[in-house]
């Protein structure tokens, strides 16, 4: 069984820092840093699942604080990592939200299903 | 002297040009002196019709989305088409939560986002053909009801 931290090599493909991923106990930390939209969507995505499987996510934190853009990719994305741990009683939070990301958070009604927190911290620790 | 502008757009229907059309849009629309939310919700609304013609209109390839932007007054029309597969059943695919690619985990709120993002929403499409989007939108602050007008 893991625990602890693991650090995971951030995709610096773009020139920027891009997405960063770091798994906390069983917590997968998402740095977006990124606008998220259906392309940046689908690489998160990818990446995400193969940590998942592979490190005993139980729970996955979006951090959106790198974020100013979000749209209805971003909800499918969300939405379909809890698909796949709402069943083995995982959550998501997101924390860091900045005005235009809650707005199509309110308006996809997805914090009827996850939590929204000011920051990573606080979400790590209503998740443990 | 009126206040017409228009320009058009056309790029591959490649995931990485969602970000560069949305850009563009936004900038031909600053002219008309948006708000950061109208901003945001034009961009969104572009997002929305582009991601539709790479995943829907061109699903096993690469093809052409032509963007289209006019400006009359303080509205901007925002066309987006492709060239590609159709619609079969154009108000199915507009119910909210209706989407015919669940295994890419789209949520089937695309339609929605764009409805409630700008003020006019039309499609127009031909199976084998393609879609035509048109979306339209009154900006500034003159298009505002309900709030006080700001002096100066």
């Amino acid at each position: 069984m893991q625990s602890g931290k693991r650090y995971i090599k951030p995709d610096v493909s773009s020139g920027k820092e891009g997405t960063t991923y770091e798994i906390c106990h069983r917590c997968l930390i998402i740095r977006v840093n990124d606008e998220l939209d259906h392309h940046n969507a689908v690489r998160i995505r990818e990446k995400a699942d193969k940590l998942i499987d592979r490190n005993h996510v139980k729970h996955i934190i979006f951090d959106f604080s790198g974020t100013d853009f979000m749209d209805s990719a971003g909800i499918g994305v969300i939405m379909g990592r809890y698909k796949k741990l709402v069943f083995i009683g995982g959550k998501i939070a997101v924390a860091n939200v900045g005005s235009a990301i809650d707005r199509i958070m309110r308006l996809s009604g997805l914090y009827k299903i996850i939590e929204k927190y000011d920051t990573v911290e606080a979400a790590l620790q209503n998740l443990k | 002297m009126d206040n017409t502008n228009q320009m058009t757009l056309e790029f591959e229907s490649r995931s990485q040009n969602e970000s560069f059309a949305r850009t563009v849009v936004a900038a031909f629309a600053a002219t008309l002196d948006p708000t950061i939310e109208e901003l945001a919700d034009i961009k969104t609304a572009v997002s929305e019709a582009v991601t539709n013609c790479i995943i829907h209109g061109y699903p096993d390839k690469i093809g052409t989305i032509t963007i289209r932007c006019f400006i009359s007054g303080n509205e901007l029309t925002v066309e987006v088409e492709d060239y590609g597969v159709g619609i079969e059943d154009i108000n199915k695919a507009m119910e909210p939560l209706y989407t015919t690619r669940p295994d890419l985990e789209r949520s089937g709120m695309g339609f929605s986002f764009m409805e409630a993002f700008m003020d006019e929403l039309e499609v127009e499409s031909v199976v084998g053909e393609g879609t035509l989007v048109r979306m339209r939108k009154r900006i500034g602050k003159q298009a505002i009801k309900g709030y006080t007008q700001q002096t100066g």
